[in-house]
């Protein structure tokens, strides 16, 4: 009841005007950045950091948050008219939707992936909702040894777990950390890796490495690959409304579908791919119409939605009451915080609850807003998906380049940052996930902070970490989630016929 | 294992062990008060060139083995493009300090156009104007951060 309480309060909060503009202009944002190929909501959010100097902390955060609901909502117009899902998450949607789409059934795809993530976001903040203040007490209990273990946990399931391959996602992640390590360190204030340089000291910028990655290497990558025939925007030719048919076949699929993703991205792992993927073959096994699938089944369209919208919720859990970031976005939230010199974690609940409250009530505000945002007005969104490549992708690249120049006037972090591009150019084109850098360059300074505290405290004895249940727990499953996959494939291997 | 050597894998694999090679190099140079020998700010350095080490020989080794791009849907790389797109980052690296912010974004602007297929420079200069106009206006006036002046800059 506690919780209500907090809750009550924190509607409060959100339903103030100048709030409820922050939240419209962050799900239309949102929104329209899921939509356009080629953003997303951690390059968004990344290049509005510089916000956090000028606006306080609420207002930001029901800002981002807004971006980062809409993003998905808008993700799901795209994957349906476009086939070309943005993220790995969204290409079961692209794979069932667009075939609906193609069969003149676009406004029921759109819809049901509209309703059912409506549905998803609300029972997911619903979750973060309840989740929040038990999981709170629980990780009161953490010292640095099980934060460590912890952090060790969940980059080894972002990066090697999900993903096409351990030792790609490896890759990225120590790519990460090698980033976050650059400049002065914390602790003793001894530089590291800045080559001599004066501009380095300070680090390198979450912004640089984000909008390098995500908007120059991503802009590289399309243009390398022009050649091949640009994909065509289909038509919403049907009524948006769905079908009676539709609904009986949709609603069980988008409860199944949040129950699917909400845990699994509220998890250390994190991650909306694998949700999506069980899910739609939840779908495809409990179906009526199991022949439809891959030729533009509903059902495939609303499971996976829902699952991804549930597992971007989840994915807050963990991010708000452990300071753990499990995705590109919510380690850009992280060092969102970061820049208002708030720690999120056990203590953020007690520390800003009305920033944590009046969050959690934009959340639910602004799942209304996208509900009516992409239904009636989806014809809006549609029009934005025709912008010429050519304006659209100059444009991208002005604005990554005043979001990094124009902080900091520095032509070193403008190299830095076309530099980044040409790594993320080479990490699409051969297929290496760009989320672990992100997250290894913001959680490698907190693990090894905590890395540093634990030692500290156990006088530089490294068995401490195995001494204590909840770190080893940890630690196994991390150790168990890299070997666990290898030794499945060479046995699966060995049982085929060479 | 008598698939092809994938050429681009492996020299993909080698980068990692060279990058591997200067992080180790590059932590050895890091200095060490002798209070904090212990958990110094060198452990987790020594940590991630640990990590890439492995990680490139790893690689590397399947390069040799006939790569992992191969099965990717990696179409030729379109050159004319992205030598345009090339161009267009090295202009403004070039131009930004000299000319200002705004005459950079535009030419940015331009030649990302070229790269992507555009042939209507006149527009395409009219929209990169107006957006580095739009975008100096709401950083350096609104929010207030400098960015510095140039040749149209010095008017406003």
């Amino acid at each position: 009841m506690e919780t209500l309480g907090h809750l009550a309060h924190g509607f409060a909060v959100a339903l103030t005007p100048i709030n409820l503009l922050w939240c419209i202009a962050g799900v239309t944002v949102g929104t329209a950045v899921g939509v356009l190929p080629g953003l997303g909501p951690a390059l968004t959010i990344a290049l509005l950091l510089p916000l956090t100097y000028k606006v306080d902390p609420t207002a930001a955060f029901i800002l981002f948050a807004g971006i980062y609901y809409g993003a998905m909502y808008g993700g799901s117009t795209t994957s349906i008219l476009l086939n070309t899902p943005g993220e790995s998450a969204t290409i079961v949607t692209a794979l069932e939707g667009n075939k609906m789409a193609r069969r003149g059934k676009a406004g029921a795809a759109l819809s049901t992936a509209a309703i059912g993530s409506f549905v998803a976001a609300t029972i997911g903040t619903i979750g973060i909702t309840f989740l929040a203040v038990p999981l709170v007490k629980l990780a009161l209990k953490f010292g640095p040894h099980e934060y460590f273990a912890l952090m060790v946990l969940a980059f080894v399931t972002v990066s090697a777990v999900l993903g096409s391959s351990a030792v790609r996602g490896l890759t990225s992640l120590a790519f990460g950390i090698l980033l976050g390590l650059v400049g002065n360190d914390l602790q003793t204030g001894q530089p590291r890796f800045t080559f001599g340089t004066f501009e380095l000291l300070d680090g390198i910028n979450v912004l640089v490495v984000a909008v390098g990655l995500f908007a120059v290497g991503e802009t590289l990558y399309l243009a390398s690959r022009r050649k091949t025939a640009p994909a065509e925007v289909l038509q919403v030719k049907d009524s948006i409304w769905m079908s009676r048919a539709d609904w009986a076949r949709s609603w069980k699929a988008w409860i199944r579908g949040t129950f699917i993703g909400f845990p699994i991205g509220a998890m250390p792992a994190g991650g909306a791919e694998i949700p999506t993927f069980l899910s739609y073959f939840v779908e495809k096994r409990l179906s009526k119409h199991p022949e439809e699938f891959g030729r533009g089944a509903i059902e495939g369209v609303a499971g996976p939605e829902a699952a991804n919208n549930a597992s971007a919720a989840g994915v807050l859990v963990p991010l708000l009451a452990l300071g753990l970031p499990t995705s590109a976005t919510a380690a850009i939230l992280l060092s969102a915080f970061q820049s208002y010199h708030i720690n999120p974690g056990p203590m953020l609940l007690q520390s800003q609850p009305e920033l944590v409250w009046g969050l959690i009530a934009s959340l639910y505000i602004g799942n209304i807003m996208l509900l009516v945002l992409n239904l009636p007005l989806v014809g809006l969104w549609v029009k934005i998906l025709k912008i010429p490549e050519p304006l659209l992708y100059g444009g991208i690249l002005v604005f990554a380049t005043i979001g990094t120049y124009g902080i900091s006037r520095s032509v070193v972090d403008l190299i830095l940052l076309y530099a980044l591009g040409g790594v993320g150019f080479l990490m699409r084109r051969f297929d290496f996930p760009a989320a672990p850098v992100i997250i290894g360059l913001i959680l490698g300074p907190l693990a090894e902070q905590q890395f540093r505290r634990a030692m500290t405290i156990s006088a530089g004895n490294l068995i401490a970490f195995l001494d204590r249940p909840l770190s080893l727990a940890l630690l196994l499953l991390a150790a168990f989630a890299v070997a666990g996959p290898i030794a499945w494939r060479s046995y699966r291997r060995r049982l085929e016929p060479a | 294992m008598n698939k092809d050597v994938s050429r681009n894998d492996t020299i993909l694999g080698l980068a990692v062990v060279l990058l591997a090679i200067i992080v180790g190099w590059q932590t050895t140079l890091i200095p060490v008060n002798a209070i904090y020998a212990k958990v110094g700010p060198k452990v987790f350095p020594w940590l991630v060139t640990a990590m890439l080490a492995a990680l490139g020989v790893a690689l590397t080794v399947q390069g040799f083995r006939g790569g992992w791009s191969r099965q990717l849907e990696n179409e030729p790389i379109d050159r004319l493009s992205l030598g345009w797109l090339l161009l267009a980052l090295l202009l403004n690296v070039l131009l930004i300090k000299v000319a200002g912010f705004i005459i950079a974004s535009t030419m940015l602007f331009v030649f990302t156009a070229r790269a992507f297929g555009s042939h209507r420079y006149a527009r395409d200069a009219g929209i990169g104007f107006a957006l580095a106009f739009a975008a100096y206006f709401a950083f350096d006036r609104l929010l207030g951060y400098r960015i510095g002046s140039g040749i149209i800059e010095r008017f406003l």
